[in-house]
């Protein structure tokens, strides 16, 4: 303590990890949407793809090809796809991000706790029972109640103290999935035909069936919710000093924690409502970026929207692709990358610090 | 010098229990003073120290910070008046340490005084001496750099008052004693700051004032030197001592009779 000079040394270094991480995501995400437009049965080279689009907004162009099939294709089933996938990739992303700032606890993802089967409970009661009380956002709101019951489940159960314990978090969520599957289970048991497939698929997790309106439906919901997380992002650095402590730097604990709550649940069910249940991206993807740019939530949160999206184009693609003829279920091949890499969470933890005990 | 933050006659009852944790307990901190709360285990600090940071509600009694009652002033304007600075301080992602006592800048964000704040983070830093370790992540500190962080995100934060709960638990001697002269020092800048502890050698040595509590009531309050007397030191904690006056500075010291 003697009188050192001191100069003020902001975090550069974190900070130009932060640009470059955005631009290099940014670019991937542009490289594998256009890739993924012009993939599939029907093939199209880049150039087609980018003259289509160019068309699509007004600007004529040689590299559009002349057959109208072309256009339809990428702007009727593959661009409301991949838009949507965009979307639920963000979504799912950036709501891990709330979840484990809120839980204080970096295991936190929807899937996980249970908060989107939850959601899937509520949309397939929606359909299972026909209801249409709320038209066409009736799907929506049932996955947003359903989403909600969870996420207030977990969080009420699982915390004391203002912490939570990630044992108690993780066997909350093996108990919320297990009542969330079996109204799924009794749902399918009394459901026709129909509604059995859309619950199957719901559980698997698939991007297949993607129209305009849905993504039209939802891309508010989540500009909202990435919004929400962007303007608490600063709130949320402080939470990590323990709920106390954000008290006595002059944040509104209940209301934010109400907040992000909320938030969370409308992110989970405009990701499940037209997609169903995609794990592990709310966990994989704020991982990595933490890793890669700092655990500061403003960076963090758009850099993980990114990466989200781009991890769900990229699975996408692959489930559309791998297996030729065949659309693989994207929540499988999602799970794929994010069981590993759950395990090499775990190792590694325990090798550093002994286990979550 | 004037009463800042005031707690009269607060009684504390945990829901559920009907024992009361805190009865009848007043204490006033003034500016300019070093106030040290101390008493042996379960005597009520903790209680005293939540309710004067605003974080419990008493049952009974009134808290009040220059006047208005402490729950009645808004979260924001709260933190720009007192710091609080708890026993434990864990940080569930790994922020580096200068990320941390930059959050100590939060309550002043978007607001004149946010033009100092590269300034008094590197202030806070170097007095707490943890300047060298700005970039590194608070998961790779020892104990004792993580409690000297967390100081230096109380000092950021830059306020009149200041709460530290045990803040030299964690640290080794020279730590210790550089904590109670930042505390001396920002006191005779006219904060007022309260401190629980543990330590009566510290607690005579660097406090102008002592509230000793004892069973979740103030059993005495005043200069340190009256408060702490051998007899009542006996009385309180059930342990005989001896307090004598160091030969050369003449601060009382107490000693167990082992």
């Amino acid at each position: 303590m003697t009188g050192e000079v001191v100069v003020p040394t902001p975090n550069r270094h974190r900070r130009s990890r932060f640009v470059l991480s955005v631009i290099v995501l940014s670019i991937g995400l542009v490289v594998v949407s256009i890739a993924s437009l012009g993939m599939g049965q029907y093939a199209l080279s880049p150039t087609d793809v980018i003259g289509v689009l160019l068309q699509a907004v007004g600007i004529q162009n040689d590299w559009a090809p002349e057959a109208s099939a072309a256009s339809g294709v990428l702007l009727e089933i593959r661009a409301p796809r991949i838009v949507l996938g965009l979307l639920v990739g963000a979504a799912l992303s950036v709501s891990g991000v709330l979840m484990q700032a809120i839980f204080g606890n970096p295991l936190a993802d929807a899937a996980v706790v249970g908060v989107s089967s939850g959601a899937a409970l509520g949309a397939a009661l929606s359909l299972t029972f026909s209801l249409t009380v709320l038209g066409m956002w009736t799907t929506p709101a049932f996955a947003f109640i359903g989403g909600l019951i969870a996420v207030f489940a977990v969080y009420i159960i699982s915390r004391s103290g203002g912490r939570t314990e990630v044992v108690t978090l993780l066997l909350t969520g093996i108990a919320i999935n297990a009542i969330g599957s079996a109204g799924l289970a009794f749902l399918t048991f009394v459901g026709t035909s129909a509604t059995r497939e859309q619950i199957v698929f719901w559980q698997l997790g698939s991007l297949n069936g993607a129209i305009w309106r849905n993504v039209g439906l939802i891309a508010p919901l989540i500009a909202i919710g990435v919004a929400v997380a962007i303007i608490v992002s600063r709130q949320l650095d402080l939470f990590a000093l323990g709920e106390r402590t954000a008290r006595h730097l002059g944040v509104r604990v209940e209301l934010l924690r109400i907040g992000v709550i909320i938030t969370v649940a409308l992110l989970v069910c405009a990701a499940v409502a037209f997609a169903g249940i995609i794990g592990f991206v709310g966990l994989v993807v704020p991982h990595l970026m933490r890793m890669l740019i700092g655990p500061a939530h403003l960076p963090l949160v758009i850099s993980s929207a990114l990466g989200g999206a781009l991890l769900i184009a990229i699975a996408d693609l692959v489930a559309r692709t791998a297996v030729p003829l065949a659309d693989m279920p994207i929540g499988m091949i999602t799970s794929l990358v994010g069981g590993p890499f759950f395990l090499w969470l775990l190792i590694r933890t325990r090798r550093r610090a002994g286990g979550w005990g | 010098m004037t009463a800042r933050l005031v707690a009269e006659s607060v009684t504390f009852i945990p829901d559920g229990t009907g024992r009361a944790v805190l009865q009848d307990a007043s204490i006033d901190l003034h500016a300019g003073e070093l106030h040290a709360l101390v008493g042996p285990n379960g005597a009520g600090k903790s209680t005293m120290f939540g309710i004067l940071a605003g974080d419990i509600a008493p049952t009974t009694g009134s808290v009040t910070l220059d006047g208005t009652a402490v729950a009645a002033v808004p979260p924001k304007e709260l933190a720009r008046k007192r710091a609080v600075l708890l026993q434990t301080n864990t940080v569930t992602f790994p922020f580096s340490a200068e990320e941390v006592v930059r959050m100590g800048r939060a309550p002043w964000m978007r607001t004149p005084a946010e033009d100092d704040d590269d300034r008094i983070v590197a202030a806070a830093m170097a007095e707490t001496d943890v300047t060298r370790l700005a970039h590194r992540p608070i998961s790779a500190l020892s104990g004792g750099e993580r409690a000297r962080v967390a100081l230096a995100r109380v000092l950021a934060q830059d306020t009149g008052i200041l709460l530290l709960d045990e803040p030299t638990a964690a640290l080794d001697l020279k730590h210790q004693e550089d904590v109670l002269r930042i505390a001396r020092s920002r006191a005779a800048d006219g904060a007022c700051v309260a401190i629980v502890l543990h330590d009566l050698n510290i607690a005579l040595a660097y406090a102008d004032r002592v509230t000793l509590l004892s069973e979740g009531r103030v059993t005495a309050s005043g200069p340190a030197a009256d408060v702490l007397t051998a007899e009542r030191i006996e009385e309180v904690y059930g342990q005989p001592v001896d307090v004598f006056d160091h030969p050369i500075t003449g601060v009382p010291i107490v000693v167990p009779r082992r």
